[in-house]
């Protein structure tokens, strides 16, 4: 009897390839994206966590010499002296003289504490012994490695996932050879473990500094809310794909009432027939959510170069760009796109069970549209919505922003239909002509069983209309703001002292404006932060991007009795002009300005330099801005030439500017492909509910067809139909979509990042987007249209004649 | 494992230096068990011809001081290696180790200058108490002054330990024996590890001993064989540092200075070496080293009060164990006979803790031993090659 059973509800899907294909295919979908994000965030994280053990080297206390280099000297006193250090040699380095610069990073292997190294470096290939015999070792992400291939004279490469990209680890004898610096050190790393008895720092090397280690998870904090972000998107990508699957699955079922009616007649038990069902839809969840999980690898692999490219450049994490596979992860979106499938058919199973045993087994297409239903529906949306809105004022973080977020997405799907259903039925009062007032009923008629599919495209084409106007804006403000921002023509940085003042000594000869900056790391409104000394110039003035102002903002800075606190920082600690802000232990200033400091996730005080290094007479300028030269595009060979420093060291201003755009860029071209994929598992959500609609419709169109309407103009009106609801749907996502972006801007961004952007809106893409939610819906309806414009007339007398 | 790589470096460098005499010796079973058994294989394949470049010992070439108290970077392996039984100031028994390794990377046989030296130093620390067993370790490489040695004034260093001319009080001279005036005769050594340290300071009462055959030892049927000769006159007087107290000791010291090439036989998979100070004044050096293919080598020098040294090739000596501890894993044997007819000794040797385990990346047994039965006394045993069972 099971296997009678069993095949008999199969057959179904022998008889309908389509439906079955559309069925995986959307769970396939749906579960490919959400794997896809949580691969991604899986990736990232792990990679946080190598960094931290490979080249953590920011976790370990280290010694540095504030007005001076370190050398090879220092090390060796301190190693003879007691102290159990590892020195560290590090550099921008240009290997072939192009591309972005890579920093080398020389550690010394046999002093390093452990877990600095890589991994499993002797299933690399490297004999220990190769580290520290000429030529040497250079250790690679796999995609540097790829990028250096070829490159002559450097050592041997090895390519290993351990060491974070843009980066090249190798042996300090070989970096000291590679960036032309012999004998020189940037820190020296403090063991763990240090002999009794050492003397103290004050006493053999009073002019060393101890650095504390970056705690770990630093980065993870950081990035936490790039990948909520993520995540949040890709449960919106699997919502909307469970659209489909609830479309189809629910189709299934209703087509096979007549089967399930016969066998329950013939004697299967309920209990075996529910049974029966879930094991079916257990086994297609498990195949469409093996597909799923491949496709999911497959655009996550996609994905991940601009993920990691975004992480470096917004919060200088490294993740490599190559994907890693786990089974862990796999097995999750496997165990989702089961939950999923379950959730899809609960409702239809349920009905199953709940049939009477005679039932007629009649589809159900013939829904009375219950005004009470959609208006039950309504009511829930708005209370959503309600509360949606709410969140923001009772809770804080990011958290609220996504509920937010999800309240006006949800609750707006959920009022359509009763928005839709009212739009329809004006049109139906203001058509004068019997075949529009058809057309209108009919399509209201329809709207229960299309809602869900309308309901998905809506989520689509409103986070589309919000996330689209939020990188829109974010665009523009960003642009003008790196022109503001970066007034300087060539940003250069030394490396010790000595380049410092050859950089000051060349700015003064050739009559240029120097802006030397000194960064002090300070602990502001509770979070790590930075103090950044600025001297008086006018290219401040004119240019620096200050929100909030005040008369005297400038002269209250130059004179250090006031400084600039970033936006960040005051939306953190609600900061405003006047109020004081602790800059360190007894040491606080009020706030003359706030000026806006994108892609900075820290929070950051501007102070004069004067009064900074009063403060810190161990800080140092390091990084220089020039300004004012004349551009004959040679002042940049002539600050090599003249200063020594090396290449890797000096950034003209347009090419910071192009680093930031394309950052900028990569940040949203993650979201931006998420967003089409989105799109897409909404057409094909419209499409299923087409196609279930068109199978169970003949009974309705067959009086129309028998008045003597064309077969092809029910078919043309089914497309207009679908453009049409496709254009209403469009009508209501966009406020809703303004709504989103809204929230994006003024909650979401402010959460997690700390800044808050101004709005504009881009009705150009507006009308991108409509034009093609209107052609997907045309082409989701065009082959059941095709098929409707096909049918055999018989199939329409026979609904005269069966059953009715 | 994070801190694989690391490790496997120093066993690198360990595979050329191994524990002392364990080095000569080849240790195969132990570089199998470390992992290391290819790169052994290597060396070990050019029995009798130039080990892969480097120099190889010759009979007959006599040593010259203070010259030879140095480095010889030709020579793939060296050691400067210190024992001294120690008393307590209240009765107690135990020894510290003194050591410093240095390996050649490659038989460019210069010291290097800057990170790129080819020369790599390797340092081991250990004190012994009864019931207390510490160690530490020590990495760094040649060609920047954070480890090395000089001959004259004496220096071996490696970070802040330090085997050298005096730079802190020495034990008074006694009238028992007139300095020859050697680079070794007055020595202070220190070093210190995360819970101890020791300061001690060392005077030669006797002369240099040359071994083997004018201090050419050979260390194996086939021939094989390294440069070694010992002070092992020193009196010692110091201070035992722990971080909750600090012991003053008295006692007697032991330093061997050997150098070579080459691996030995790939057959011999351990190595017991002991160095006795017998109360009549004699001293004792012997070892054997265990073969899988046949009967141990043994090899042995007895030395009289006056320095005056007698040679004794494979079989004169016998050591036999009499009882083993479990130590790491390991069955140890922790009590020996020592017998060698042609001197009249015949001596029970005990350890004074069984534990005395230097768990370093080559890990190995050594500490202080007592010795009863023909002669009295006390010394140090090192053995090498016990494998987990």
């Amino acid at each position: 009897m099971m296997r009678t059973a069993m095949r008999g509800l199969a057959s179904h899907w022998w008889r309908h390839p389509g439906q079955f294909l559309t069925l995986i295919l959307g769970l396939a979908l749906a579960t490919a994206l959400w794997s896809a994000v949580q691969a991604i965030n899986a990736e990232a994280r792990a990679s946080y966590d190598a960094a931290a053990g490979t080249l953590g080297l920011q976790r370990h206390d280290a010694l540095v010499r504030p007005n001076g280099s370190l050398t090879r000297a220092d090390f060796v006193d301190l190693r003879r002296a007691g102290w159990r250090v590892s020195p560290v040699l590090e550099g921008r380095y240009l290997p072939g003289g192009a591309g972005p610069p890579l920093t080398l990073v020389g550690i010394d292997v046999l002093s390093a504490p452990p877990g600095v190294l890589p991994p499993g470096l002797a299933a690399a290939g490297a004999e220990p012994v190769e580290l520290l015999m000429a030529p040497g070792v250079l250790f690679a992400a796999p995609e540097v490695a790829a990028r250096l291939t070829g490159v002559p004279d450097l050592p041997a490469l090895r390519a290993s996932a351990a060491v974070p990209p843009g980066q090249i680890l190798t042996d300090i004898g070989v970096a000291e050879r590679l960036l032309d610096r012999e004998g020189a050190l940037t820190r020296l790393i403090v063991l763990p473990e240090q002999p009794f008895g050492r003397p103290p720092l004050a006493e053999i090397a009073p002019d060393l500094a101890l650095e504390a280690g970056t705690p770990e998870g630093e980065i993870a904090r950081l990035t936490r809310s790039f990948h909520l972000n993520l995540t949040a998107f890709g449960l919106l990508s699997f919502g909307v794909g469970l659209f489909i699957v609830h479309g189809a699955i629910g189709l299934a079922f209703e087509q096979r009432r007549a089967t399930i009616r016969t066998l329950r007649a013939l004697g299967l038990p309920a209990g075996r027939l529910a049974v029966l069902l879930l094991s079916e839809v257990v086994v297609l969840a498990l195949l469409a959510g093996a597909a799923g999980v491949g496709l999911g690898y497959a655009i996550a692999a996609a994905l991940l170069p601009d993920v990691a490219a975004t992480l470096r450049g917004l919060y200088g994490a490294a993740v490599p760009g190559v994907l890693g596979f786990d089974p862990l992860w796999a097995l999750a979106g496997l165990a989702m796109a089961l939950a999923g499938a379950l959730v899809a058919a609960a409702q239809g199973v349920v009905r199953m069970l709940r049939m009477p045993l005679l039932a007629s087994a009649r589809p159900r297409a013939w829904q009375i549209v219950s005004d009470g239903a959609l208006r039950r529906q309504f009511a829930f949306g708005t209370a959503l919505l309600a509360i949606g809105a709410a969140t923001p004022w009772l809770a804080d973080g990011l958290i609220a922003g996504f509920a937010l977020l999800a309240g006006i997405l949800l609750g707006a799907a959920l009022m359509l239909p009763l928005v839709l259903s009212a739009l329809l039925s004006l049109g139906a009062r203001r058509a004068n002509e019997a075949l529009t007032q058809w057309f209108w009923s009919d399509t209201r008629q329809q709207l229960p069983g299309l809602s869900l599919a309308l309901m998905a495209l809506l989520l689509a084409l409103a986070a589309n209309i919000g996330v689209g106007t939020m990188v829109g804006s974010f665009r523009l403000t960003f642009v003008g703001w790196l022109d503001q921002r970066l007034a300087a023509d060539l940003y250069v940085s030394a490396a010790d002292a000595r380049e410092a003042r050859a950089i000051a000594a060349f700015a003064e000869g050739e009559g240029l404006g120097l802006l030397p900056r000194v960064s002090v790391e300070a602990a502001l409104g509770g979070a790590p932060g930075a103090l950044e000394g600025v001297v008086d110039h006018p290219v401040y003035r004119e240019n620096w991007p200050l929100l909030t102002r005040t008369e005297t903002t400038w002269d209250d800075v130059s004179s250090a009795r006031g400084v600039l606190v970033n936006e960040q920082l005051a939306l953190r600690s609600g900061l405003r002009p006047g109020d004081l802000v602790d800059l360190a232990p007894g040491w606080a200033l009020p706030v003359a300005g706030i000026y806006s400091d994108y892609g900075n996730p820290a929070g950051q005080v501007i102070v004069a330099l004067s009064a900074l290094t009063a403060r810190f007479p161990e800080a140092e300028p390091r990084s220089f801005g020039l300004v004012g030269g004349p551009d004959d595009g040679t002042l940049r060979q002539r600050l090599l030439d003249a200063t020594g420093v090396p290449p890797g060291a000096v950034i003209d201003q347009a090419e910071v500017k192009a680093i930031s755009l394309a950052v900028f860029e990569r940040t949203f071209a993650v979201t931006g492909a998420l967003n089409v994929l989105t799109l897409g598992v909404a057409g094909i959500a419209i499409l299923t509910a087409l196609a279930t609609l068109a199978s169970m419709r003949l009974p309705q169109l067959a009086p129309v067809w028998a008045l003597g309407l064309t077969r092809r103009r029910l078919a043309r009106l089914d497309l207009v139909r679908s453009a049409l609801l496709a254009a209403l749907t469009f009508a209501v996502a966009l406020p809703v979509g303004l709504a989103v972006a809204w929230a994006l801007l003024a909650v979401v961004n402010v959460e997690a990042f700390g800044w808050r952007l101004p709005m504009h809106i881009f009705p150009a893409g507006w009308g991108v987007l409509f034009v093609l939610s209107i052609l997907a819906a045309v082409a989701a309806a065009a082959l059941p249209a095709r098929r409707l414009s096909r049918v055999a007339p018989a199939e329409f007398l026979k609904v005269f004649a069966n059953e009715r | 494992m994070k801190g694989d790589h690391a490790t496997a470096l120093q066993r690198h460098a360990r595979r050329r230096l191994l524990s002392r005499r364990a080095a000569l010796s080849g240790l195969g079973a132990l570089a199998t068990a470390a992992g290391m058994a290819p790169a052994l294989g290597q060396g070990f394949a050019g029995l009798g011809t130039d080990a892969d470049g480097f120099a190889v010992p010759t009979r007959g070439v006599p040593l010259s001081f203070p010259q030879d108290h140095g480095p010889h970077p030709a020579y793939r392996i060296e050691w400067w290696y210190l024992t001294a039984n120690l008393t307590t100031s209240d009765g107690r028994e135990g020894g510290i180790q003194w050591t410093l390794f240095r390996a050649a990377l490659d038989p460019g046989g210069d010291l290097g200058d800057g990170w790129r030296s080819s020369q790599i130093w390797l340092g081991h620390a250990g004190l012994t108490l009864p019931g207390r067993h510490r160690y530490a370790e020590r990495l760094g490489r040649g060609g920047i002054g954070q480890a090395g040695v000089r001959a004259a004034p004496f220096a071996a260093w490696i970070d802040d330990w330090a085997l050298a001319d005096p730079a802190a009080p020495l034990p008074p001279e006694t009238a028992a024996f007139a300095a020859t005036g050697d680079a070794l005769d007055r020595l202070t050594v220190r070093a210190a590890g995360t819970d101890f340290a020791y300061e001690l300071g060392l005077r030669a009462e006797g002369p240099l001993v040359l071994q083997g055959d004018a201090g050419y030892s050979v260390k194996s049927p086939a021939g094989q064989a390294s440069y070694y000769y010992s002070q092992p006159f020193f009196r010692v007087e110091g201070r035992l540092l722990f971080p909750d107290t600090a012991v003053d000791v008295r006692g007697q010291g032991w330093l061997d200075r050997e150098w070579s090439s080459q691996p030995l036989a790939e057959t011999q998979d351990g190595w017991d070496w002991v160095s006795l100070h017998l109360v009549t004044g004699e001293k004792m050096m012997g070892f054997r080293l265990r073969d899988r293919a046949g009967p141990p080598f043994t090899s042995a020098t007895h030395i009289a009060p006056d320095g005056t040294e007698t040679p004794y090739s494979d079989g004169a000596l016998t050591l036999t164990p009499l009882a083993t501890a479990e130590v790491a894993g390991r069955a140890v044997p922790v009590r020996w006979r020592a017998h060698l007819p042609a001197k009249g000794i015949d001596v029970t040797l005990t350890a004074l803790e069984p534990q005395s385990w230097m768990g370093t990346a080559t890990p190995y047994w050594e500490g202080p031993i007592r010795i009863e039965g023909s002669h009295g006394g006390r010394g140090y045993l090192e053995m090498t090659g016990y494998v987990p069972e």
